[in-house]
């Protein structure tokens, strides 16, 4: 298994970094690298073996439906780049309307 | 041109998102309450600060668990939230947390009533996940988010508690597919607004749909390639836009080309659909068990205290009534379009015979919120108010015309019914020696209706009931004016 | 008497005698503070005048009579990832420069409910990802062992302020060593509670499923009493364990393991150790068989394949965490020139505000998660990790704790790993077990290697929620050395000149 130039290009747009062709072309061979070191998960048999995404072994951790005080607009939007009509303010989104 | 069902079936499949009605949000303590100033209704968890974590409203997956029971569901017994992971300012952590390949609830069916045949429309999943915050596009030419200069995010509805309701696919209704899909959200939306879950108003957005829609060639028994209309957000806008998509696929179908898999846009004005973005590179929204959440694992006696609590199935529930009530299909249908089978049932129960609950709150009651532009179940009276009412005129004490001035006093805020007629003197004058006084002025006053109804002419008579009932200002009851006139010249 | 040589338990000591007042405390470390961290660079933000404040609040509290908590007036330097309310919080990342929280971490609303004045926020590897805090954006801090030499990371600042007597207690988080590893190249104790044992709310997410605070201390016992102070359920904490805090202070003040079933395991030797880093473990084990316990060698075949399961999970789980950092509502924001759109503004800003390491670990958690490798690598780490934690249950069914190494080998110098990421992912190799098995571990210091006269680190790990284990153990060996050398370790420190 080997990672491209192009590979790490792609995932650093889904990741929204904007990599500079000299970051490119350093990480892309070290990203190579790491990725068959890791690898080496693979070589284990783990077959029927569970995953574990957690080690508590805890469920069912839940809170009453019960409000709590809120933030004021003004905490909320304190440290905003940007703000207007007490709302974010953010540089044009392009793309669907959810 | 031959109908577009003659040459290629339909799938259709329904994504129908439903904001739930608790008080806090999915994984914080904020209110959910509508119309609060902007961001007034966030925390560092909703507002996905750094170091914040969830934490999950017990409320919501007990919603859930109802939801999907009443939708015929299995309950998982194990299950975990994961990480959506995709990019957008209104989404503050960058990813929602939503549930993936182990959803609540799996493997449902409702039931639907379309021209007289029960169509069964299959629940593929029932999940729990969040909602986002609210974006609004400032700038261009056309307020909307193509040429926006910016946009102005308010987080009050982030984290909000979302069922999504996932149907199979359903096929083999043809024609109907449009109604069917209609028919099935008019389902959900009473099933869950008998749950009490959600006030599911499609207006305000607490409810949405998506539709899935694909053509095949009919025969072919190979599906085709489906897309997903979203922003579809009333009744009348889902059968609209299976429509329109069914219409639009087979003119590219005819035309030899091929459907692409998008996202479109329903238009409420044009009733069409428009092509979102086309994805440039597939979304890939990297799935993984949210590690800030620990599994839900539902007990199975817990799942039994809440199917306890479902209350009786709206379909079920409409033919009770129906029955009990001994209406036609076409009256069953008059009074669930007007969402008054609630009030009816209400207003029986306090009382009126099921003829009277239903004259009065699709007649009267009806024309009133119609004017006021209000939901029938928003006027200020209740079903208890219009039974006494009911009860008044069965008495004799009102008759139709007090009665609607009753209704109006008790709609203006003037008490209860039984107040309003006291205080405005709205009683039938039911004294036969004031009624007798009246009757003989108007003898007096009118000689040539009496000359003829003395030389037969009976239907002068109604001159003589109406100059009663107007020296009575309405409060006579006009069958024992007739009778006294009638033994006076008679 | 210079206050700042004194351990936290002395200095409750005194502050309880009312010999010290706990603003003359805090004014000795301040001092202290200005006097040494132009040259080990252990702090991004002094709070003086907040710390002062606290200072003076304790002391009227105290005239006043009032009964006060168990750390009233003891100074502690807490590790930037913590959020503090208005107070800067950057977790060592130029994304979050000049950054001023709503709100306090669990950790944070703890530490000043037990009367602990913070003293200001320490450095660390940038969103807490490294061993060396060379990958903080505001410079590296330096080990006061030799100043030429990495103080460990990702929590350096911390253990670099308490090993400086900067600070007698500082606060950690360790992700997969970021609290043992720069205790062990410090010469000081840390500890990695339990995962679940202290809250993470308000602890910037680096890999959610292994974050854990905990404690820094120049002593068993002084760590001991920052872990219970830190330590407990937090509701806010969905994944925190609502049991009572293992009694590790009672435990730091028995330091007696006679009887102990000791675990030394095989797998955290051999290629890649430094001689020196052995010897000095093989005397630690020694010491322990001597006074008492029954030591026995304990295979964990598993631990060989923690390091990429690791460089697997955390990355995964961070390529999420760190998404939030997108230029729109708080933080840096790079590009908003009205003609940019929110998405090429996120994409400049995370390039401008993330590091080398930060990008590097983005990118390849976001290829680990990515449609088509999921099963391939996050898949099977998080299987390896089921493994992993089925060794170490076999492993406490045979012995009480499992001893190692902290780390390979001792500090190495600053700037001779930093753009080598395997050889840097190379200094967890003994604290990553533990972290992916979500139990607990300390290291306390065990000599200085021959080979370079640094500080050896000493692991000891117990069963979830045994935390107490730990601290017994710890403290006798602590004990048993401090008493071979005539003085803590700590004295032979020698970078800043004393």
């Amino acid at each position: 298994m080997s990672i491209t130039r192009d590979d790490v290009a792609h995932l650093a747009r889904l990741s929204r970094i904007a990599l500079t062709d000299a970051e490119l072309d350093h990480l892309a061979p070290q990203l190579d690298q790491i990725i068959s070191a890791v690898a080496q998960v693979q070589e284990v048999a783990a077959d029927g073996i569970p995953p574990t995404s957690h080690a508590t072994g805890l469920t069912n951790v839940f809170r009453e439906d019960e409000p709590r005080p809120c933030l004021t607009a003004e905490e909320a939007l304190d440290q905003a780049p940007a703000v207007d009509l007490q709302r974010f303010r953010v540089p044009r989104i392009l793309g669907t309307e959810e | 041109m031959t109908a577009v069902t003659d040459r290629y079936e339909p799938v259709i499949g329904l994504e129908t998102h439903v904001e739930l009605g608790t008080r806090t949000k999915m994984f914080c303590g904020c209110t959910t309450v509508f119309g609060g100033e902007p961001n007034s209704q966030v925390c560092p968890v909703c507002l996905g600060l750094p170091g914040s974590l969830p934490v999950v409203n017990k409320l919501s997956i007990e919603y859930t668990i109802k939801i999907g029971l009443a939708l015929n569901c299995s309950i998982a017994s194990w299950c975990r939230f994961a990480r959506k992971n995709y990019f957008y300012p209104d989404m503050p952590k960058n990813f929602q947390i939503s549930q993936y390949d182990e959803p609540l609830c799996v493997d449902g069916y409702l039931d639907v009533q379309v021209e007289g045949k029960t169509i069964r429309v299959g629940i593929e999943r029932v999940h729990l996940e969040e909602d986002t915050g609210k974006s609004l596009h400032v700038g261009g030419a056309t307020g909307r988010i193509h040429g926006a200069d910016y946009s102005l995010v308010d987080y009050n509805r982030a984290g909000i508690p979302l069922v999504e309701i996932v149907t199979k696919p359903v096929d083999g209704t043809g024609a109907l597919a449009p109604v069917v899909a209609k028919a099935y959200v008019t389902e959900l939306r009473d099933l869950l607004r008998s749950l009490n879950v959600s006030d599911v108003r499609m207006e305000e957005g607490s409810m949405r749909c998506d539709v899935n829609t694909s053509l095949s060639p009919a025969g072919s028994g190979v599906w085709g390639t489906r897309t997903e209309t979203k922003n579809v957000n009333s009744l009348r806008s889902v059968e609209r836009a299976v429509r329109s998509e069914m219409d639009r696929q087979a003119t590219v179908l005819d035309a030899g080309e091929r459907i692409v898999q998008e996202t479109r846009h329903f238009h409420e004005d044009s009733g069409t659909t428009t092509s979102g973005r086309s994805k440039e590179e597939a979304q890939d929204y990297r799935y993984f068990p949210e590690p800030d959440l620990v599994p839900v694992a539902p007990a199975a006696d817990w799942v039994e205290q809440i199917r306890a609590t479902l209350p009786e199935a709206p379909a079920l529930r409409r033919a009770r009534l129906k029955a009990e009530w001994a209406l036609s299909d076409l009256d069953m249908a008059a009074l669930t379009n007007a969402d008054a089978l609630d009030l009816v049932e209400a207003t029986v129960a306090a009382g009126a015979t099921p003829a009277d609950a239903r004259k009065w709150w699709l007649g009267e009651l009806a024309r009133r919120a119609n004017e006021a532009q209000l939901e029938l179940t928003a006027l200020k009276i209740t079903p208890a108010q219009v039974a006494r009412v009911t009860a008044l005129v069965t008495a004799g004490t009102l008759n139709d015309s007090l009665a609607r001035q009753t209704l109006d006093a008790v709609l203006a805020g003037e008490g209860e019914p039984d107040e309003v007629v006291a205080a405005k003197g709205l009683a039938v004058v039911s004294d036969d020696g004031a009624l007798t006084a009246a009757v003989a002025d108007a003898i007096a006053a009118n000689p040539d209706a009496v000359a003829s109804i003395q030389a037969g002419k009976m239907g002068a008579i109604g001159v003589l009931v109406g100059a009663v009932m107007k020296a009575t200002r309405g409060k006579a009851d006009p069958a024992r004016v007739r009778a006294l006139i009638q033994e006076r010249i008679g | 008497m210079d206050l700042t040589r004194s351990t936290a338990a002395e200095l409750c000591g005194l502050l309880n005698a009312k010999q010290v007042s706990a603003r003359e405390v805090a004014q000795a470390h301040l001092d202290r503070i200005a006097a040494v961290d132009d040259k080990v660079h252990a702090f991004l933000h002094v709070a003086a005048d907040d710390a002062l404040a606290q200072a003076e609040e304790i002391d009227s509290r105290r005239a006043a009579g009032e009964a006060l908590p168990a750390l009233a007036g003891v100074p502690v330097a807490v590790k930037d990832v913590f959020v503090t309310k208005g107070m800067p919080t950057t977790c060592g990342s130029r994304i979050l420069e000049g950054w001023r929280p709503p709100y306090d971490s669990t950790i944070a609303e703890r530490l000043k409910a037990n009367g602990a004045i913070i003293l200001g926020k320490t450095n660390m590897d940038e969103f807490a990802m490294g061993s060396s805090t060379e990958n903080s954006a505001y410079g590296p801090t330096h080990n006061p062992w030799d100043l030429s030499k990495i103080p460990g990371g990702s929590s350096g600042g911390s253990s670099a302020a308490v090993a400086a007597y900067e600070a007698p207690l500082a606060t950690g988080s360790d992700t997969g060593g970021s609290i043992r590893q720069p205790a062990a190249v410090c010469g000081i104790v840390g500890t990695k509670p339990t995962y679940g044992g202290s809250s993470r709310y308000g602890v910037i997410a680096f890999a959610s499923s292994l974050d854990t605070p905990g404690p820094f201390g120049r002593t068993v016992l002084d760590t001991a009493l920052l872990h219970e102070a830190m330590s407990g359920h937090d509701p806010m904490d969905s994944t925190s364990i609502d049991a009572p805090v293992p009694p590790v202070v009672e435990a730091a003040r028995q330091a007696d393991v006679s009887g102990m079933r000791i675990g030394v395991v095989t797998e955290l030797s051999g290629d890649g150790y430094q001689p020196g880093v052995m010897r000095r473990f093989a005397e630690a084990v020694e010491v322990l068989e001597h006074l008492g316990a029954k030591v026995t060698e304990v295979s964990c075949p598993h631990f060989k394949y923690a390091l990429p399961a690791y460089y697997l999970i955390a990355p995964s789980e961070c390529s999420s965490n760190l998404a939030r950092f997108d230029a729109m509502r708080y933080g840096l924001r790079v590009g908003d020139d009205g003609r940019l759109d929110a998405e090429e503004v996120m994409s400049l800003t995370r390039e401008q505000g993330f590091g080398a390491e930060v990008k590097r670990r983005i990118i390849l958690g976001t290829y680990a998660l990515s449609s088509g490798y999921y099963d391939a690598y996050y898949g099977k780490a998080q299987q390896v990790r089921t493994l992993i934690i089925r060794d170490f249950d076999a492993a406490f069914g045979q012995v009480d704790v499992l001893v190692s190494p902290a780390t390979p080998t001792t500090a190495f110098g600053i700037g001779e790993r930093a753009d080598d990421p395997m050889a840097m992912y190379l200094a967890d190799l003994c604290t990553i077990p533990s972290d992916l098995a979500g139990n607990a571990a300390i290291s306390v210091p065990c000599g200085l290697a021959d080979e370079d006269s640094l500080p050896v680190g000493f692991q000891v790990m117990a069963p979830a929620m045994a935390d107490d284990r730990l601290y017994r153990v710890g403290a006798a060996v602590e004990a048993a050395f401090t008493a071979r050398w005539g003085q803590p370790l700590l004295n032979n420190a020698k970078g800043l000149g004393e």
